[in-house]
């Protein structure tokens, strides 16, 4: 099996402690997470994990498993790029004089969908919304110009198939859930969704 | 993520509390009043100046509580642990912070790994100490984590009782394992409104039990009603599951000859008519080989350890898998499962039961039997009637059986011993054979035997333990002199590392780097305890000897000297399939 781009996606209570032991699950077993981002859900309440790993199918359903042991994870799904929609942020800090002289801003912001969000006398800062290729095109182009500082997000991202987690929500309140809440309905049947 | 420390209610369908008297109480005293709401009786654990509150508020239970003071916070999580595995309750250990929790890490990953239910209750810090590097402040929470099915910190009183709910809850619920609950100490001292405590068994992210699907199981007993070589290998999973009935009637129904992990011994009686023996490196011959030649493997409540797999690679590649576990994670770990059964076992045996065709496989049957002959004549005849005046560790656990009649808790550490008795033990009754499994930890034996004594006093334990496994936790010995469990303690004294030195002896050469161990005269150190004892080196003493430990009302210990390199056999040398597992040392 070939190791490629898996987004995993990890509804859960929101707790102290947490984080560590969903990120103690990936470095046991020297697993590098390339993003992880944090942030509410859909759900008032409940959490959410974005976490972009490069592995093979197997071993990302393996993880997903362990991830949803933890008692405080109501549910992990994992997708590929194509199964998502997913944005990065990064942001540029330049020197202002340089790129003022030098560069075509205009054309920057065109091209490239930056924004200028801070113009001083002595830096701008660029931001750029995108997938990773677009984020690092343009770090090819201020290179040349003296980039002070580079920094991008972690990656957020919508599942193509999804019907958000307010429905099964209500399944997991109750003591005697449906089928989705316990496992996964896909077990051994290729599926595009993967749940647990 | 936010910082706010919040327990989750649970489901809404939770009738709501009777009104109840609210007073005001300390949140010690709402931790002993949890312990009792949840059947605790016993206690094992040590004092310390974060837990001091909780132990002064003891002082007033101790009639209701009973405490065990152990020599070392070792100890008591190992007696709690032998205490659950002999009850399937919950052992519960209480510990101070810094050094006093740190010596429950060995322990907590022990019950993690064979799913043990404990409830750990430490001390901590005051909360406006915390990260400030204070006195006995270790970071509990973060250093457990990976070895706790859950963990958590109260730095509120009022947090307590729902926080404890949770903890038993968790601990024995679904696949069972040890839980911690890091208390600091002002939450210890403070008093908050007490409305009663209400048991927690709901948890709206949690799922101990998934589903079982009906499709699954029907087309788990189709496999097997086509099957002409079935074979079922059971763990702990029929034991934790309270499921031994359920199990039997499965595999008698459907004829189906059966091999127990060394978790799942004595599930079902070990001279059951179907009973094959015990898997993996050191279990039976005929188990071994033949999964390698079995049409279908029926995993039940069992986990794939590689101890049990040897090389993946050349595991059961025959054979359509079914595998029933409650834990989903554990399907397709190791082992790719044909069928997957979900859920536990207690329901999905006496379902597949249901659907599975009254069977015998005579001729099946037979081949074990017929590798059981080769290893009786290879192995087990000369351990268990050894032609030279040296006493071999086997021919102990034979006159043992003899007395016991299968009914004592036999309890064991690591090593050859370990493997010795495993083999030979005879057990009549279920949650009989305690051992360290999955993380083989040495040292386990005495404080776990000790807890076992508490869990059923109702029948005798014995700890069989090496000389060197002894050394690691002897001072349990002023445990068993204060709090006189009745503990029948067997040191198969090798004079080596045993285990140690067996695989220095296969697979170094024989360069034996410091596996030579010397001892203190146990039975003057067991005197120094007030605990009676002998030592035996001869073949006449060993059946008197054996009758007079089981005679004496208290505890005992009693040592005998076996053969220095005695080895233990079959092997499945590691790295190497179940099948080409080695009767002797030529072979290896
Ligand atoms: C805490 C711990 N340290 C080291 C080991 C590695 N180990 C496994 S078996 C063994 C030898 C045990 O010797 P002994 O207790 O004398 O028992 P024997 O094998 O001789 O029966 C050792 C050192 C272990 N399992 N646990």
């Amino acid at each position: 099996m070939l190791k490629q781009e898996y987004t995993i996606t990890v509804y859960t209570e929101n707790q102290i402690g947490l984080l560590n032991r969903i990120a103690i699950i990936f470095s046991r077993r020297k697993i590098n997470i390339e993003s992880l981002n944090t942030s509410p859900s859909e759900v008032d309440s409940v959490h959410r994990f974005t976490i972009v790993i490069n592995e093979t199918e197997e071993v990302v359903r393996k993880l997903c498993r362990q991830i949803e042991k933890q008692v405080e994870v109501l549910k992990a799904y994992y997708n590929t790029l194509d199964e998502i929609v997913w944005q990065e942020l990064a942001l540029y800090k330049v020197p202002t004089d340089i790129i003022a002289e030098e560069v075509k801003v205009e054309r920057l912001l065109r091209e490239y969908g930056a924004k200028a969000i801070v113009i001083r006398k002595d830096y701008t800062v660029f931001e750029v919304t995108g997938h990773r290729e677009e984020t690092d095109n343009l770090i090819k182009v201020l290179e040349p110009y003296g980039l002070i500082e580079f920094v991008r997000s972690a990656r957020v991202a919508i599942i193509k198939d999804s019907d958000g987690f307010h429905e099964k929500l209500k399944e997991f309140e109750y003591r005697e859930p449906g089928e989705d809440a316990s496992e996964n309905e896909y077990l051994n049947e290729n599926e595009k969704v993967f749940s647990m | 993520m936010d910082t706010v420390q919040e327990i989750k209610t649970p489901g809404k369908e939770h009738p709501a509390t009777p009104a109840k008297e609210v007073r005001e109480v300390s949140g010690s005293v709402a931790v002993l009043e949890a312990l009792l709401a949840e059947g605790v009786e016993t206690i094992f654990g040590y004092p310390g100046g974060a837990i001091m509150p909780i132990y002064d508020a003891l002082y007033d239970y101790r009639e209701k509580l009973n405490h065990i003071l152990v020599r070392h916070e070792q100890g008591a999580i190992h007696a709690a642990q032998g205490f659950a595995r002999v009850s399937r309750n919950v052992g519960v250990v209480f510990a101070t912070s810094g050094p006093g929790a740190t010596n429950l890490v060995t322990g907590l990953a022990d019950a993690m790994i064979d799913s043990t239910p404990l409830v750990c209750v430490t001390g901590q810090v005051f909360a406006h100490l915390l990260g400030t590097d204070a006195f006995q402040e270790t970071d509990v929470i973060n250093i457990t984590t990976p070895i706790t099915k859950w963990n958590y910190q109260v730095t509120d009183a009022s947090e307590i009782p729902s926080v404890l709910a949770k903890a038993f809850y968790i601990a024995r619920s679904g696949r069972p394992g040890p839980v911690v609950i890091d208390i600091t100490k002002n939450a210890q001292i403070q008093k908050f409104s007490y409305a009663g405590y209400q048991k927690c068994d709901h948890i709206r992210s949690y799922r101990p039990k998934p589903i079982v699907r009906k499709k699954y199981v029907e087309e788990a007993a189709k496999l097997i009603n086509e099957a002409e070589r079935p074979f079922v290998i059971f763990g702990q999973g029929v034991i934790l599951g309270n499921a031994e009935v359920e199990f039997r009637k499965f595999i008698e129904k459907a004829g189906i000859p059966s091999a127990w992990t060394i978790m799942g011994m004595s599930a079902i009686p070990t001279d059951h008519p179907l009973g094959v023996g015990m898997l993996g490196m050191h279990g039976n011959y005929g188990p071994n080989v033949l999964t390698n030649e079995c049409d279908v493997l029926i995993a039940v409540g069992m986990r794939f350890d590689d101890r049990v797999t040897g090389r993946l690679d050349k595991y059961a590649k025959q054979a359509k898998v079914i595998h029933l576990d409650i834990d989903p994670s554990e399907i397709d770990k190791n082992v790719k499962a044909t069928v997957p059964v979900w859920g536990d076992c207690k329901e999905t045996l006496p379902m597949l039961t249901a659907l599975v065709e009254q069977k015998l496989y005579p001729q099946w049957i037979q081949r074990f039997r017929d590798f059981q002959q080769k290893e009786e004549d290879q192995v087990i005849h000369e351990e268990l009637n050894p032609s030279t005046d040296i006493l071999t560790m086997g021919e102990v656990i034979k006159e043992l059986n003899a007395l016991t009649n299968g009914d004592a808790i036999v309890v064991t550490d690591v090593g050859q011993h370990q493997m010795v008795a495993c083999r030979y033990a005879k057990f009549n009754q279920s949650k009989s054979n305690v051992t360290s499994g999955g993380l083989g930890t040495m040292g386990y034996a005495l404080p776990a035997a000790i807890g076992a004594a508490f869990g059923d006093p109702s029948r005798p334990t014995v700890a069989i333990i090496g000389d060197g496994g002894f050394q690691m936790t002897l001072q349990e010995l002023g445990t068993i002199m204060q709090f006189k469990p009745h503990v029948k303690i067997i040191i198969l004294n090798n004079q080596f590392l045993g285990m140690v030195r067996q695989w220095q002896q296969l697979f170094h050469e024989k360069r034996y780097s410091f596996v030579d161990i010397t001892s203190p005269d146990f039975v003057q150190v067991a005197k120094g305890f007030g605990i009676p004892g002998k030592s035996i080196s001869k073949r006449e003493d060993l059946k008197p000897t054996l009758a007079a430990m089981l005679n004496e009302p208290g505890s005992f210990l009693l040592e005998v000297m076996v053969g220095k390199e005695n080895n233990v056999f079959p092997m499945v040398p590691q790295g190497r399939g179940v099948a080409e597992i080695v009767l002797c040392r030529e072979d290896v």
